[in-house]
């Protein structure tokens, strides 16, 4: 009797010291940070590629960070690539921190990132588009009347030649890579007076979707039909006129990593590589990215 | 005079309590009008493909499983081992006063702080970045007070006469907590580990900035253990960012099959509370 | 059966349990103190970099501008203004019904109202914010548009106000006072209750003359209890108040503690970020000010 008790005793004692073990285990084992396992090999491969790609950052990149990633994985069964939409500065600091192996940013790097370690990759152009509540009759505005309608100057759609409605300013909040290139382009830094700061490019069409008399800005490839667009000057936002530079309302999406290409593991090498490839530009162009000659 | 004021109090007493049910009814039909036709086995189990077009929570039920099964395994020992070093140990003074205070303050603390807090410290300064784990410690640093309350509220219903016999017959008292007391407090632990899954179901705030996003499922078996250290949206996450989105369909689908999970949490609670209230009065 | 026994062995496994155990209580006493530090640490720096008067007492709100300005008292006068309105809304139901669960419902109701209102409570917040995004703003932006139909000088929110954010606040808030409550009001002995309508007291009088005076400790904690689950709700209301600065008037489209932390901090760097953790601080100040008054309150309610 007395022996099974202390049996047990023991028993329990090795199953707390093993639970305790198994966390201070995984605790060692998370905080390796992001993995940089892979095999090595060339781009024709006779081993699998193994390992993850984690990328961080732009949530107006998120459609065509989402199709590359499934693309890839379609491709090498054995990789994982994991995605988070946390913002273009959030992403260029995750690459530079190694807690992700590629910053997604809808701005090109400053200075300071670059100083810091960052190299820049574009990978496509966006072009950012003015939308409208649907049922809004306007189609057009200039960009006096845009600069007008964000510093609060007209506050009714009547005035630019629309029906007697209030117009509801939408737009993205402090730190974000469109409000930024926005607010470049029509040269009101931090002067825009909005009605709503939305968090993401998808909250900016839910909410001017939503909402009859609204207007807000977002990357022309989440654009769908929900939605109306507006001109600018005269220039509709295509494929076309955005490359061209006619529209001139765009900026690069980039990826961000931290040293140069030679320096990634075999995983993000391959993946930058499947970018380049007829397969990934494909994705590329249907996820709604404006392909452009590599401007290093 | 006096009639009418009561007459007008006592109609103001029923409209409210009418409004509150009200509420919930309107509440749950417009959530599940909206989120059953979306709700099928396609939308369950797999993950949404942009490619193909096609959307699915598969990733995002398997990351809340992870996260409630984490969560419980780290914080469950711990707030059951407080509890019982509260009740067992610890005499009155100061000493128990700091815990208990600290154990209140915990359960006040709003998600978001944990959120904030979670971030730097499990994914910074630990170095676990945006992953289940991160999201698990943080999240059972927030769900500690309930399992502790819990059992500490179970173990106060044991009779006195159990520990004073069992340790005058000369049992040591870790054998008396081993065979007595927990099996005895078993039905307010488990109250308390029901209340903390409902709470780990809810939670969002906490987990956006140390769990993340990441809907994909796990693709070999060493993915399986590694989905730990990866991100991993649950699916109240999952619900805002589709909100977010204007994925109504995803949202409402979503909605729907939490409300169905906190429901069966609520039945639960109430079976076990039944049972709690039948072993003391049992024994009381 | 079970033998007495002092071997060193069974006295090791007792000390060895009691240092387990003890370790377990002081997590709770870890976190507090590590949240504290973390908190303090993370959002001084930036109220020493730039002045605790530009962060506290300066309206302007523009991080990201060539010369950022920080001032958070538009978020802070929105989370105090918020908080007690919503207070204000939802107190007055929540006690009601509780005072209807207590007091005058027939116990089949109270059977069916208790579940009800106990799963109001475990309805994930990110849900209360959908809908109130869904029916609430929509509503919200037609009396907008009714009553500012002449006014050249509002701007337009879409419905996304302190006003849907107020009435979200409310809604949540109602499962806490009201169980709260109810616990309160029942816990007061029925010899009051008695002897104010042998005195010739109507029902209703003795409920708000007797039995709600007598419970007071209790509601108040149910009360401050709100006030924090108010103070503290993030997602519902980042879905529903548009998440601009603004001085906090109804129809204004506004910023609260909770939802400048959760808009901005996925994108802000540097300064940036560390005055958005000095708010996560003064968040976290305003939750301890709350949790030094309810443990009072609590403890006043022992001494009684």
């Amino acid at each position: 009797m007395k022996k099974e008790y202390e049996d047990r005793a023991d028993r329990n004692e090795k199953r707390l010291l093993a639970a305790m073990i198994l966390i201070i285990g995984l605790l060692a084992f998370g905080s390796r940070g992001s993995d940089r396992q892979g095999s090595f090999g060339q781009s024709n491969r006779s081993t699998p590629l193994r390992g993850t790609v984690t990328m961080a950052g732009s949530t107006s990149m998120e459609s065509i960070a989402n199709a590359l990633a499934e693309g890839f994985m379609n491709r090498y069964p054995y990789v994982m690539v994991t995605v988070e939409f946390t913002g273009s500065s959030a992403g260029i600091e995750a690459a530079l921190t190694g807690s992700a192996d590629i910053g997604n940013s809808s701005r090109r790097l400053r200075p300071e990132e670059k100083a810091a370690g960052a190299v820049e990759y574009i990978v496509a152009l966006d072009g950012i588009v003015m939308i409208t509540d649907a049922e809004n009759p306007v189609r057009e505005l200039t960009k006096e009347q845009l600069s007008a309608i964000y510093q609060g100057k007209v506050r009714n759609w009547r005035e630019v030649g629309g029906t007697d409605r209030a117009i509801v300013v939408l737009g993205r909040e402090a730190g974000s890579g469109t409000r930024e290139a926005f607010e470049e382009y029509l040269e009101l830094e931090e002067l825009c007076d909005y009605a709503n700061e939305l968090n993401s490019t998808g909250a900016v069409m839910a909410r001017v979707s939503s909402t009859p008399g609204a207007i807000g800005y977002l990357s022309w490839d989440v654009l769908d039909d929900m939605v109306a667009v507006l001109a600018i000057d005269g220039v509709k936002p295509t494929a076309d006129t955005i490359r061209t530079g006619r529209y001139g309302l765009s900026r690069p999406y980039v990826m961000v990593t931290k040293g140069g290409m030679e320096e990634q593991s075999e995983a993000v090498k391959e993946f930058f590589l499947y970018m380049k490839s007829g397969e990934g530009e494909a994705l590329l162009k249907n996820a709604g990215g404006i392909l452009v000659e590599a401007v290093q | 005079m006096r009639k009418l004021k009561d007459d007008v109090l006592l109609c103001l007493i029923y409209l409210a309590a009418f409004f509150a049910e009200f509420l919930l009814i309107g509440i749950l039909v417009y959530v599940f009008v909206k989120g059953f036709p979306h709700i099928s086995l396609h939308f369950l189990t797999t993950v949404t493909s942009v490619l193909e077009g096609t959307v699915g929570i598969a990733g995002n039920l398997v990351n809340t499983i992870y996260m409630v099964v984490l969560t419980l395994v780290i914080a469950v020992p711990v707030g059951i081992g407080s509890a019982v070093y509260l009740n067992e140990y610890a005499r009155p003074g100061k000493m128990v006063r700091l815990i208990e205070f600290t154990t209140q303050t915990l359960s006040g603390i709003p998600s978001i702080i944990f959120g904030l807090f979670g971030m730097v410290f499990f994914g910074v300064t630990l170095g676990l970045g945006y992953s289940i784990l991160t999201g698990a410690f943080t999240l059972s640093l927030m769900v500690l007070p309930l399992i502790t309350r819990n059992t500490q509220e179970a173990l106060k219903t044991v009779p006195e006469s159990y520990r004073s016999g069992a340790i005058g017959m000369g049992a040591g008292k870790w054998y008396v907590i081993r065979t007595i007391l927990l099996p005895s407090a078993m039905p307010g632990i488990m109250t308390g580990i029901v209340l903390a899954v409902g709470r780990i179901l809810g939670e969002s705030a906490a987990l956006l900035f140390t769990a993340g996003s990441g809907y994909f499922l796990p693709r070999s078996l060493g993915g399986w253990f590694h989905k730990m250290v990866e991100s991993g949206g649950t699916l109240t996450i999952q619900l805002y960012l589709s909100m977010e989105k204007a994925q109504y369909d995803i949202a409402f689908g979503i909605a729907a099959v939490l409300l169905c999970m906190v429901f069966c949490m609520n039945l639960l609670t109430g079976l076990l509370s039944n049972k709690l209230g039948d072993t003391t009065d049992g024994r009381g | 059966m079970v033998r007495y026994r002092t071997d060193t062995r069974t006295r090791t496994v007792e000390k060895a349990a009691r240092i387990i155990f003890s370790l377990c209580a002081f997590t709770a006493v870890a976190a507090v103190f590590s949240i504290t530090i973390y908190m303090i640490a993370n959002g001084v720096p930036a109220v020493l970099q730039a002045g605790w008067k530009e962060i506290l007492f300066s309206s302007v709100w523009q991080p990201a501008a060539q010369e950022p300005s920080f001032g958070i008292l538009y978020v802070i006068l929105t989370s105090v203004v918020g908080t007690f309105l919503a207070v204000l809304l939802g107190v007055p139901i929540g006690l009601f019904t509780a005072v209807f669960l207590a007091e005058a419902a027939p116990g089949w109701l109270a059977a069916v109202i208790r579940p009800a209102v106990e799963l109001l409570a475990g309805i994930p917040s990110v849900i209360y914010g959908v809908l109130g995004m869904m029916i609430l703003n929509p509503f919200m932006y037609r009396l907008e548009q009714r009553i500012f139909a002449d006014s050249w000088t509002h701007q337009f929110t879409g419905g996304a106000n302190l006003l849907s954010a107020v009435i979200v606040l409310a809604v949540m808030i109602l499962p806490t006072v009201i169980s709260i409550s109810e616990a309160a009001l029942r816990a007061v002995p029925p010899e009051l209750k008695a002897s104010s309508l042998a005195l010739g007291a109507s029902p209703v009088e003795t409920i708000f003359q007797v039995t709600i005076p007598a419970a007071r400790s209790g509601i108040l904690a149910a009360v401050v209890l709100g006030v924090g689950r108010a103070v503290g709700e993030a997602m519902a209301i980042s879905l529903v108040s548009g998440n601009a600065v603004n001085l906090p008037l109804p129809f204004c489209s506004v910023r609260f503690l909770t939802t400048a932390i959760v808009s901005e901090m996925g994108y802000a760097g540097g300064l940036h970020r560390q005055v958005l953790f000095t708010i996560g601080l003064v968040l976290f100040v305003f939750i301890m000010m709350i949790n030094g008054i309810l443990s009072s309150i609590l403890k006043g309610e022992k001494r009684q």
